[in-house]
């Protein structure tokens, strides 16, 4: 076109980023790669392509790992670590500080070849990958500085098998990377197949920060490698993918003491209230569902619209998609570039195609002849019950309906398996504020969308995962507490006979919805101890644990009260204890026939008051992200929590789990001590008379090998802790798959009941929704 | 969506009245304007990230650029002007750019959208211009704060059109947004607007002074509402003039005024807009959030004194391949 035309017709031209930098590196390295192993290339072996998907050209051939190479990278972690945790903080700091300014100085060409491998846009690529990125490095260089001194209970988990997607390739690679070698750990990396240059980019970075070999090393494949990491001699498992694989994994690591973080699907809401400012809430759609051309796990997808503004809000939306331009994802005024790969870009037409409710629009924009392109696109109209409602789509498709009150926008945003992202557009802090604590979520943006930080933590619940990135609250995830822990020693029932001590008959009953409750199955069993007959318990099945869960999970009010009156009843609870404390002992003495009774009655009073004490003061935190605005850190209650309770510590081992799992607003379903279960079933005569509502405490009785699968399955708990001294630890990791509910077992090693171990429990009690408001006039 | 096809580039009026028809007004809508929201941090993330998401290069920046020269109201607004003073500007719009760098990029004479004076300065410029088809505007209404009796501001703008000018640049009276009184607001526009009669006016809200987004957005309304034909940000003397998230909430502003009336009402950011680079920006801006038929002159300007020479340094840079320098370009 000449400049004439242009000047009738005002037209964006091409503007190319150039790609010569990039692909010269590309040629440098021989096009070909091989693993990153123990601080140097492996010789590139067979493998496959790495293709540009806005032109299906191949880019480099890359080297699908065997056992052997993961193998060898594995133990070059292994060797590597304990060095590297015992350089220190200050030490690993120096090294992720030259890491961070390394990806600085070549901004660039991490930006470029990211774009050519993964199809985004390099506006995006430039402007918001490779910055966090840098960003997240240069944060956890101070984590590393600080963590001998803000940390000191904590120590490294070890060698980290670290799984990522191809949706971020180098921003998830540096969510794993950075916090895990800042805490002393080394990894195993696996870039997803299709976008593996950016990691391999990377590894020579590390070398070019000297970092010390073994602890980085990045072994590129498809599932089948990642399969071999999840199995591999590793102390722990990130994985950030879809939820079905997460799933996958959890089952595959059940039992073998590897910690694990998911960070999974979503099908996010993303709610606008008729008094929000419309053009900005369709401007933060764009940022939301048509960034990364909507392949984000977090990406606002399910748009609820309030009535009263629907029409206007979606013929605005409707026009403002045909403005989209889409194309080159190397041309810098392009908004939407190419879908990763052609089978991401058949599923998404597939799901799209299979649909037949509502109204489909695509924006009336040009997409190329060639490559992996697909048109943003609206979904309007749908329901609830629509598969697209509730199914992840990872493209440019937004799916809407509409609300009538924020009660059922509340709703509607939480009537989804998922929970990782919420949006909230709304002109009116009260109701914001009101409505961000009330969406199940792991994030949620106030007037804005899709914000990130390394400050402030990111993850999901429900089947969204667990675990979070970033922030204070991302190091638990690699991190352990200091020591080592004891085998554990099976506790076995006292068996006996004769006549009962009390001739009196006091029948233990099972406690459910604040009532006594016979055991559905009508079996019991005796309790001896050593000088007779102590009484008999009901043997709980799996009805009364569905009983028990309908209970807890009915008195949700318990989550939304004070931590100022929970604190009250837990003193209560703990006063009451102390009246009976002679009786108690005297119990636990009978059952166990050892004499330090007294002390765990008095150790369980201690639990009580501490958890009573941190009720209203286990606080969240404001985090310092780079906006005009705040990152409020909630500390929310996990929902219901199911407790197979110590055998060797009838009461403080069932104190110590319930007391800062209600003091932090959880619902608890607790299973007595298996031999013991006399001190739990006389507990709840005490609960009775400390004004715990219903349903907040519920106690079973029985055998924990038989009640560990329908309590980790059951799809309404939202997290299974278990002390048994019987290992269950893999079949309720497991079952608990099926909601991908948080678990805390004891991986057949012993718990160190006499010491106060609280807040161990109030972080397993709580998970972190970030809240991020900005503000301004 | 358009109603009427886009006029040859190379115009001799730049009169909305001549291509569009002309924004009536309507009654004072309360209920519209009191819903009216603006997210100040979701508006300014908008907006900077704007330049890093379109980018125009080679010969469609050459082109942007000599479309954007012929939106500029070349403007000299001191109390130093002199006749002479005001000739040369004249000179500078009728020919804004050195002939060979037309030639070299095979385009037409342009010249800049208009030239804004002082009320003074009116009769001096028409006869300047005469016969260019660029209009004179003329701040008015006891521009910069309008702070003058009524009927004299009344009566300014009366002088102003009876002297030639066919544009009127009014400042409102921020008191009125300041205090919520839109009903104020709105009779003070209306009459600007009768005074002018046939010559188009400009309402100047000065932004700067308004306090918050949503009242710019309010005040960009109601001035719609009663007859404005371009709303503007600024006199050029407030301490903060043009702004990008400024501008983005005028224009949604008036891109709801058209989709409600179907009256296209123009916009002009002034102050503060003095390169090249940001010119792009403004008009990606436009073109993105209202649409091609914005990027005409009857329907955007800019404000700006020296926009102009920055603009020329790039052409040349583009036609030489070599950075230009200042005095190579004529000064206006």
């Amino acid at each position: 076109m000449t400049v004439k035309e242009i000047f009738e017709t005002m037209d964006y031209g091409p503007a190319p980023e150039s790609a010569a930098e990039a692909l010269a590196w590309l040629v440098d390295q021989g096009d070909k790669f091989g693993h990153y192993i123990d601080g140097a290339f492996t010789k590139p072996g067979k493998g496959f392509d790495s293709r540009n998907p806005a032109t299906g050209e191949v880019l480099a051939k890359l080297t699908q790992a065997k056992q052997a190479d993961v193998d060898a990278a594995v133990s070059a972690a292994r060797k590597a670590q304990p060095k590297w945790e015992k350089l220190g903080g200050a030490g690993r700091a120096r090294y992720l500080y030259a890491i961070a300014r390394l990806l600085q100085k070549h901004s660039r060409l991490f930006a470029v070849l990211e774009s050519l491998d993964n199809g985004k846009p390099i506006r995006e690529s430039r402007d918001i990958d490779i910055p966090l990125a840098q960003r997240h490095f240069y944060y956890h260089a101070g984590m590393a500085q600080l963590m001998e001194s803000e940390l000191p209970d904590a120590q490294a988990l070890g060698v980290c098998g670290q799984i990522i997607p191809w949706n971020f390739p180098l921003l998830m690679l540096a969510w794993k990377i950075a916090p895990a070698i800042a805490m002393g750990n080394t990894v195993v990396l696996k870039p997803a197949e299709y976008t593996s240059l950016t990691a391999l980019l990377f590894a020579d970075i590390c070398s070019q920060a000297g970092l010390p070999k073994g602890v980085v090393n990045i072994v590129t494949g498809d599932g089948a490698v990642g399969e071999m990491i999840v199995n591999a001699d590793v102390d722990k498992i990130a994985f950030t993918g879809s939820t079905v694989v997460g799933r996958r994994i959890r089952e595959a690591t059940a039992g073998s003491s590897k910690e694990l973080t998911l960070e999974l699907g979503g099908k996010s809401a993303y709610v606008v209230f008729d008094d929000a400012d419309i053009d900005s809430a369709i401007e933060g759609l764009v940022d939301a569902i048509w960034f990364n051309q909507g392949q984000v796990c977090c990406a606002g997808s399910r748009l609820l619209v309030q009535e009263g503004i629907a029409d206007r809000f979606h013929d605005k939306l409707r026009a403002r998609m045909d403005n989209l331009r889409i194309g080159n994802p190397l041309d810098k005024c392009i908004d939407v570039g190419a879908v990763v790969d052609p089978v991401q870009l058949q599923t998404i037409k597939g799901m799209v195609e299979s649909n037949t409710a509502g109204h489909v629009h695509q924006a009336a924009c040009e997409l190329p002849s060639n490559g992996c392109y697909y048109p943003p696109t609206l979904i309007s109209g749908l329901e609830t019950s629509d598969p697209l409602m509730q199914e992840e789509i990872f493209g440019p498709v937004l799916v809407s309906s509409s609300f009538r009150t924020p009660e059922e926008a509340v709703e509607l945003a939480n009537n989804t398996r998922y929970g990782l992202a919420a949006t909230v557009w709304t002109e009116n802090v009260n109701l914001a504020l009101d409505i961000a604590p009330k969406l199940v979520a792991g994030v949620v943006w106030v007037n804005a969308t899709n914000l990130f930080d390394a400050a402030a933590g990111f993850g999901g619940v429900r089947e969204s995962g667990f675990g979070r990135e970033g922030g204070w609250e991302g190091l638990a995830a690699y991190t352990k507490p200091k020591g080592k822990a004891k085998p554990l020693t099976k506790v076995e029932a006292v068996m006996g006979e004769g006549t009962p001590v009390d001739p009196i008959d006091r029948t233990a009953k099972m406690y459910v919805g604040g009532k006594q409750a016979r055991p559905d199955g009508g079996y019991s069993k005796p309790v001896w101890g050593k000088s007779g007959l102590l009484g008999h318990v009901g043997l709980a099945n799996r009805k009364d644990v569905r009983n028990a869960v309908e209970a807890a999970a009915g008195a949700k009010v318990w989550s939304k009260t004070t931590g100022h009156l929970r604190a009250q009843i837990l003193y209560y609870i703990g006063e009451n204890l102390s009246a009976r404390a002679g009786e108690f002992a005297a119990r636990i003495d009978a059952m166990t026939g050892k004499k330090d009774g007294a002390k765990e009655v008095e150790a369980s009073i201690q639990r009580l008051f501490t958890a009573a004490a941190w009720a209203d003061k286990y606080d969240g935190q404001v985090h310092g992200v780079p906006i005009r605005g705040v990152a409020i850190a909630m500390k929310e209650p996990v929902g219901v929590i199911g407790a197979l309770c110590a055998d060797e510590a009838p009461l403080l081992g069932l104190v110590s789990a319930m007391a800062p799992a209600i003091a932090m607003g959880n619902r608890t379903v607790l299973v007595a001590s298996e031999p013991y279960p006399l001190a739990a079933t006389d507990f709840y005569q005490i609960l009775e008379t400390s004004d715990v509502p219903a349903g907040v405490v519920n106690i079973l009785t029985g055998s924990h090998a038989e009640l560990a699968k329908p309590l980790a399955s059951h799809l309404n708990v939202d997290a299974v802790w278990s002390f048994s001294s019987t290992d269950l630890s893999k079949e309720i990791e497991a079952v608990s798959a099926g909601n991908l509910k948080r678990t805390w077992v004891n991986n057949a090693t012993a718990f160190e009941w006499g010491v106060d171990q609280s807040r161990r429990f109030l972080q397993a009690a709580t998970e972190v929704k970030n809240i991020w408001v900005p503000y301004g006039e | 969506m358009e109603t009427q096809s886009t006029q040859s580039p190379v115009r001799t009026a730049h009169l909305p009245q001549v291509t569009e028809p002309r924004n009536p007004g309507m009654d004072l809508d309360l209920d519209w304007v009191r819903a009216v929201q603006a997210n100040t941090s979701a508006i300014e993330r908008r907006a900077a990230t704007l330049p890093g998401r379109r980018s125009v290069k080679k010969e469609f920046q050459a082109a942007w650029l000599l479309k954007a020269i012929t939106m500029i109201d070349l403007t000299t607004l001191s109390g130093d002007d002199t006749a002479g003073r005001v000739r040369r500007l004249c000179a500078k719009a009728r020919q804004p750019v050195a002939p060979t760098v037309l030639h070299a990029l095979d385009m037409p004479p342009i010249t800049t959208g208009a030239v804004c004076v002082y009320h003074d300065m009116i009769e001096t410029a028409v006869e300047a211009l005469k016969g260019t088809g660029i209009p004179v505007a003329a701040v008015s209404t006891g521009f910069p704060a309008g702070l003058s009796p009524f009927h004299l501001r009344v009566a300014e703008i009366e002088e102003s059109v009876k002297a030639g000018a066919e544009e009127i640049d009014i400042v409102i009276s921020r008191r009125h947004v300041l205090s919520g009184d839109w009903q104020a607001l709105y009779d003070e526009m209306k009459a600007f607007r009768a005074a002018c009669g046939n010559a188009h006016v400009k309402a100047i809200l000065a932004t700067g002074e308004l306090g918050s987004l949503r009242n710019v957005a309010r005040a960009s309304l109601v001035c719609m509402m009663a007859g404005a034909d371009f709303i503007k940000t600024s006199t050029g003397k407030e301490s903060v003039n043009a702004t990008l998230p400024v501008s983005l909430v005028m224009i949604r502003a008036i891109r709801d005024y058209y989709d409600l009336t179907g009256y296209r009402v123009g916009y002009k950011p002034a102050g503060g807009i003095s390169k090249a680079k940001d010119a792009l920006v403004y008009l990606s801006l436009i073109k993105d959030e209202l649409g091609d038929r914005w990027l005409e002159p009857d329907l955007f300007r800019f404000g700006a004194s020296s926009l102009l020479g920055d603009i020329e340094r790039q052409l040349e840079h583009y036609v030489t391949g070599a950075y230009s320098a200042g005095y190579r370009h004529s000064m206006g």
